[in-house]
């Protein structure tokens, strides 16, 4: 129990995954908490990533950990400003009023 | 033993309730403070592992460029708060429904994996001992030498995402007086100074 092997770090990247999948479903009105969601899913990937380096003992795994981190930063603030844009357009943040090009 | 299990067990147990949170809670700004929680517990995971590297660059970029970014951009919206909670309901079944089939997929997965003794032979860079080179050190003589392109080409990425940020973003507001050099310096006394002959009594 005490014992902490690789299948207790997997367990906890897939619970934080699921926590983040499960928050992009629930949260239809706050564009701002999917992003969160989305953080916390790369954050799960990254877990797994370091898990496997650090019991594989292969450095190659950390490496491409820090590449995740340096895309999900760029991603971070590209959605930021689309949503500060859509804020200015539309004056609200919800999902379901993202319906401009629906026809 | 017995300390590094406590320590991991306090860690992954407080990133799977901020976790929670981030996704309940009322207020975003809430959420965004339990995310920063979430990110310094896997920071703290992260050096149980031996990924001291990784552990100061998730504190020092995440919780202090990205966070504080998702903050300030909640802080600057004027929502009403409790508008944003409606719809939780409704969406609840089939966002659980998705979850648990994919925890499940998830822990079977897990539950079916072995590792076969030979894949530590076949590393791509096998991790040196770490009382001679610190995983600092080793993490950058990789990164320098053998992943240099795909360095730059992160460092390509994020000069995009912030020149697309930039552009996103900035907008020219009509009535907005602001100081033009150009038009400072390409100003003569002649278009300045208008000398007026006036006639004695009658004014200008």
């Amino acid at each position: 129990m005490l014992e902490i092997g690789l299948a207790h770090y997997l367990t906890v990247a897939a619970i934080l995954f699921t926590l983040g999948l499960f928050g992009v479903f629930l949260n239809r009105k706050n564009i701002v908490i999917t992003l969160m969601s989305i953080e916390l899913m790369l954050l799960a990937v990254n877990i797994n990533m370091v898990a496997f380096s650090s019991q594989l003992q292969d450095l190659v795994g950390q490496v491409f950990a820090m590449f995740v981190l340096a895309v999900t930063a760029a991603e971070a603030a590209i959605g930021l400003a689309i949503l500060v844009t859509f804020y200015r357009n539309r004056g609200s943040i919800s999902v379901e009023d993202v319906n401009l090009m629906k026809g | 033993m017995i300390v590094q299990g406590l320590v991991f067990y306090l860690f992954a147990f407080v990133v799977v309730a901020s976790g929670v949170m981030v996704i309940y809670a009322r207020n975003p700004v809430h959420s965004v403070l339990f995310l920063i929680l979430a990110f310094f517990n896997s920071a703290g995971l992260f050096v149980l592992m031996g990924a001291e590297f990784l552990a100061m660059i998730l504190v020092v970029v995440y919780i202090g460029a990205v966070a504080v970014l998702f903050l300030f951009v909640v802080m600057m919206l004027d929502i009403n708060f409790t508008e944003l909670r409606r719809g939780f309901i409704q969406y609840m079944p089939i966002g659980a429904l998705i979850g648990i089939i994919l925890l499940a997929e998830l822990l079977v997965i897990l539950g079916i994996w072995i590792a076969v003794p030979e894949t530590a032979s076949v590393a791509g860079a096998p991790i040196p001992p770490p009382v001679e080179t610190s995983n600092t050190l080793a993490l950058v003589r990789l990164l320098y030498t053998q992943y240099l392109y795909f360095f730059q080409a992160a460092g390509l990425v994020l000069l995009v995402a912030m020149v697309g940020a930039i552009v996103l973003t900035l907008r020219q507001r009509p009535g907005v007086r602001k100081q033009r050099i150009a038009d400072q310096l390409s100003r003569r006394s002649e278009d300045a100074i208008e000398v007026v002959k006036v006639e004695p009594g009658s004014g200008i």
